[in-house]
């Protein structure tokens, strides 16, 4: 099993090219129409409901812009939700529990507290599955096998639990997102570790390097673009980890407490902001740890 | 002093696996991973035990062991709810709509490059967000589960698969024109199965995503059964035994599903080189 892993086809990574803009511009538009198509058959329902009984008929064009501007539509259309993405960043103080930044801070300081762990957790266990062979036979096994334990499914009991003890706060999130990404970067380090091949460690050992040596002159610096391309899917992993770990009632602040008042109270479009928060925050972490990777590896001149 | 005895097995632990590691067969890999696996479990009884820990914080194997016997019924009906119903029809009917889409996007280039960057973001995205929307539109049966599950699993299956179409080299391509075979007999006899490992490598990382979909859909929302529900109620009755059998059967679960899918890759894919040795 752990050969599966570790030797399975990767889907090739994908660059963007500027000539990629008018299909991926096309797609979103199709996008955003069959959104606010559904927008309109979704909550067109309810409208003509209201209709009836006030007896009122409505001509098509009043029933589209009434569906559109809804406050508890089934379906927000795109612009409700921007409107609402605008209003709990821009709208509010920084410190207001109705700003959305706020709530965004609380979720990012527990996915990068637990994304730390996770990462040195990961990079320390590879380096000792490199290193020795009893580690590996008995570690490697179990660590693929914790992975297709649904943990995400049981985080919030994991916060519940540790509440009970006294823990709170900040850790048992960090917990649930140390968990989910230390695998991607124990995979990695463990691949990129073994990368050098026959003829670089035979270098090695013949001028006679302790093996110290080899690890930070040879085994580190080739392992480094494996451990980029896996912290991109661990950082990932890690906000999805917080956010579930967010979920169990009692928690009021984050993006998760977001999305789970809103839909306590049915308010679809707070739930549709809360979700965008998270896809842009997720999409900054990739982006940043992407910089990150291009600056370090152009600067060693691994690049490709 | 009471930490003794733990030491005690902790060390017999590691000389064991260091004495077993010399042997380089099958077998003693195999029983080296479970000596590991025997002695975490083994800790854990004694710490719980030495330690007195309550119950209500972290319950010894042993209670775990004697709630999943007795709570085999509950235990069996979660199962069919939330693993057979919720996850498994959402797995499947995910994985279908991903590869007919990417057979379909297949043969235009413009949509391919359109769909693909937005399908790796969306692939990055916490789309585990979405459960309680859908639950909302779906209702509180598996019916909402099912759905988040294929929202979940669609875009890695679908990146997977687009990637593995193209996964075929030019000589090979040329070896089907210069037979003049139609676009349908090289997808089939070429390009298909050359994408097999990409999209068994998808298939298998949505395993768990499957599961956890399934289960996180029902905190928003479910029938009185099911794995999700009962893990949030026997939390709330503080019912610690019965929450961890839950977390048994869902990663003996997880683990089955991800075997067998393991298992038709190696028939599927005896070919390729990551399933040689």
């Amino acid at each position: 099993m752990t050969d599966a892993v570790l030797n399975a086809p990767q889907a090739r990574r994908l660059r963007l090219h500027t000539g990629d803009l008018l299909p991926i511009l096309t797609v979103l538009l199709v996008i955003v129409a069959v959104w606010y198509l559904g927008a309109i058959r979704m909550n067109a329902a309810w409208e003509r409901d209201q209709a009836a009984r006030a007896g009122v008929q409505l001509t098509t064009s009043e029933l589209v812009s009434r569906t559109l501007t809804q406050d508890r539509p089934v379906l927000p259309a795109p612009h409700q939700v921007a409107q609402g993405l605008w209003e709990g960043v821009a709208g509010q103080a920084v410190t207001s529990r109705r700003s959305l930044v706020w709530h965004a801070w609380v979720t990012l300081s527990a996915t990068l507290a637990g994304f730390g762990i996770g990462t040195a957790l990961g990079i320390v266990l590879a380096v000792g599955i490199v290193h020795s062979r009893v580690m590996d036979l008995s570690v490697m096994p179990w660590a693929v096998a914790s992975q297709t334990v649904p943990i995400l499914a049981i985080a919030p009991m994991v916060i519940v639990v540790l509440a009970s003890v006294g823990v709170t706060g900040l850790l048992p999130k960090a917990i649930i997102a140390a968990w989910l990404s230390f695998f991607p970067v124990l995979v990695g380090m463990v691949k990129g570790l073994r990368t050098p091949d026959g003829m670089q460690l035979d270098l090695m050992r013949s001028w006679s390097a302790p093996k110290t040596r080899v690890f930070w002159n040879l085994r580190l610096p080739s392992s480094l673009p494996y451990l980029f391309a896996s912290l991109k899917v661990a950082i990932a992993a890690a906000l999805v980890g917080t956010i579930v770990g967010e979920l169990p009632a009692g928690a009021t602040a984050g993006l998760g407490a977001r999305l789970l008042s809103g839909s306590y109270y049915g308010q679809t479009v707070q739930i549709w902001s809360a979700l965008f928060a998270a896809a842009i925050l997720a999409a900054v972490l990739v982006a940043l740890i992407g910089l990150i990777e291009r600056t370090v590896l152009s600067r060693m001149g691994l690049a490709r | 002093m009471s930490a003794l005895p733990i030491l005690g097995v902790w060390l017999g632990g590691i000389a064991l696996n260091v004495w077993l590691a010399r042997i380089n067969t099958r077998l003693s890999r195999g029983l080296i991973a479970a000596v590991f696996g025997l002695t975490l479990i083994l800790l854990w009884e004694m710490a719980v035990r030495i330690y007195q820990i309550p119950t209500v914080i972290l319950p010894a194997p042993s209670q775990i062991a004697a709630s999943f016997a007795a709570n085999r019924s509950i235990l069996w009906t979660d199962f069919v709810q939330t693993i057979l119903r919720g996850a498994l029809m959402g797995w499947v009917i995910g994985a279908f709509a991903a590869i007919l889409t990417a057979i379909a996007i297949d043969r235009s280039p413009f949509l391919q490059r359109g769909l693909l960057p937005i399908g790796n973001f969306v692939a990055a995205l916490p789309i585990v967000g979405i459960a309680p929307i859908l639950v909302m539109w779906f209702g509180f049966d598996w019916q909402s589960k099912a759905a988040v599950v294929v929202v979940m699993v669609f875009f890695p299956i679908l990146v997977n698969m687009v990637a593995g179409l193209k996964a075929t080299d030019a000589l090979q391509r040329d070896l089907m024109a210069s037979w003049a075979a139609p676009y349908g007999a090289s997808l089939w006899k070429l390009r298909l199965p050359a994408a097999m490992p990409f999209l068994f490598n998808g298939l298998k990382i949505t395993t768990t995503l499957a599961l956890i979909g399934a289960i996180v859909a029902e905190f928003f929302g479910s029938p009185t059964r099911g794995m999700g529900f009962r893990i949030s109620t026997a939390v709330g009755r503080l019912d610690l035994p019965l929450v961890w059998a839950e977390i048994v059967v869902a990663a003996l679960a997880g683990t089955l599903f991800y075997g067998i899918v393991a298992l038709a890759e190696k028939k599927v894919t005896f070919w390729h080189p990551s399933q040689r040795g």
